[in-house]
């Protein structure tokens, strides 16, 4: 019974990023997209307590945005994945529900 | 759009729901009645102050089933039935009544 | 009803009055509370905030619609987590909160809290809980 959870703020802006990665559970998901995808990137004041975060939640962001951003898609860190749209369908058929965080 | 009550004009939406909530007074509700073919007795009374202090108190006025199981609450089984209520209310209790306590439409109508 | 009762939950993370997130759940609520569902709400970072008592919104030209929070037990919606973590962060406690209470039809109609403070954790568990989770 897992969830994916999306997030489309920068974690800059607001503490969503966080709060969404503290209400996970194990097995869960996080896909970051449009601005949430600022809290993909390496070498930032968050990137360890985004990338890092290790409690059996998978780390997703859709490269579309990423590139949009100008941010290289090569240079994430090894715990988050860049996927396409279809990827993105994919990431929501195969849970057990989507929670929007706003 | 408006109701004329001795003279003073009480602007109304397009479903003759007043826009100003505070303009509502007893000779406009008996004047919105007449408008929706509605002789207001005792128990339609009632009804209309029930739904006034339910609005004044939780600033909504409620759906058709809310207000029903309140009135059976608070003024008993015999008023407080679908039938009843459709009688004294033909075209909605929840609506018609709001219309005259001078409420908006109940959340939840459509 | 034929149909499946699902778990519906709606999350309240905004302030009241800032934006409009907060008075469209509480409407969407209210409306979705016709359909018969198992329907509760979650109020956890600034959403905490929408439950305070003593809102005046008079002089600010707003709709005080923090009463509407005591009439959802009329429309069989029972159950408000909130969370712990978030009233702390805040300065808020319980005492802080609304009285909102439901009369249990079940139990010779005696008024309980609807209210129910949770952990961050158990947010979490609240969550997973559901079948559809909506997000204001």
């Amino acid at each position: 019974m897992a969830t994916l959870h999306t997030v489309n703020k920068s974690p800059f802006q607001n503490q969503t990023l966080l709060s969404c990665l503290q209400h996970t559970k194990s097995g869960d998901a996080v896909l970051m997209f449009e601005d949430g995808v600022y809290g993909a990137a390496s070498g930032n004041a968050l990137s360890d307590a985004v990338a890092g975060f290790d409690a059996g939640v998978k780390l997703y962001v859709l490269g579309s945005d990423l590139a949009a951003r100008g941010i290289d898609a090569g240079k994430l860190a090894d715990s988050i994945t860049a996927i396409d749209y279809g990827g993105f369908v994919d990431l929501v058929a195969s849970h057990d529900r989507t929670q929007n965080w706003l | 759009m408006a109701y004329d009550v001795n003279g003073a004009i009480i602007e109304h939406d397009e479903e003759g729901y007043i826009t100003t909530l505070s303009e509502w007074s007893t000779e406009l509700a008996d004047i919105i009645a007449v408008s929706e073919s509605i002789e207001m007795g005792e128990e339609h009374w009632a009804v209309v102050n029930f739904l006034r202090e339910y609005y004044e108190e939780y600033q909504i006025a409620p759906a058709v089933r809310v207000l029903i199981k309140a009135i059976k609450k608070s003024m008993g089984p015999d008023v407080g039935n679908n039938k009843y209520m459709y009688e004294l209310f033909p075209y909605g209790p929840a609506k018609q009544a709001c219309k005259i306590a001078g409420l908006p439409k109940p959340t939840g109508c459509v | 009803m034929s149909e499946t009762v699902k778990k519906f939950l709606y999350v309240n993370r905004k302030a009241p009055y800032g934006t409009i997130y907060a008075q469209e759940s509480l409407e969407v609520v209210l409306i979705g509370a016709a359909f018969d569902q198992d329907v509760s709400m979650a109020f956890l970072d600034d959403g905490v905030f929408q439950l305070t008592k003593g809102q005046d919104t008079k002089d600010a030209g707003l709709k005080n619609f923090s009463p509407t929070f005591r009439a959802l037990g009329d429309y069989e919606v029972t159950k408000l987590y909130v969370e712990q973590e978030s009233l702390d962060e805040r300065g808020l406690t319980l005492d802080d909160l609304q009285d909102i209470q439901y009369e249990d039809e079940d139990d010779d109609y005696a008024e309980k809290s609807s209210i129910i403070v949770v952990s961050r954790s158990g947010m979490a568990d609240v969550m997973a809980d559901q079948d559809v989770v909506l997000s204001f």
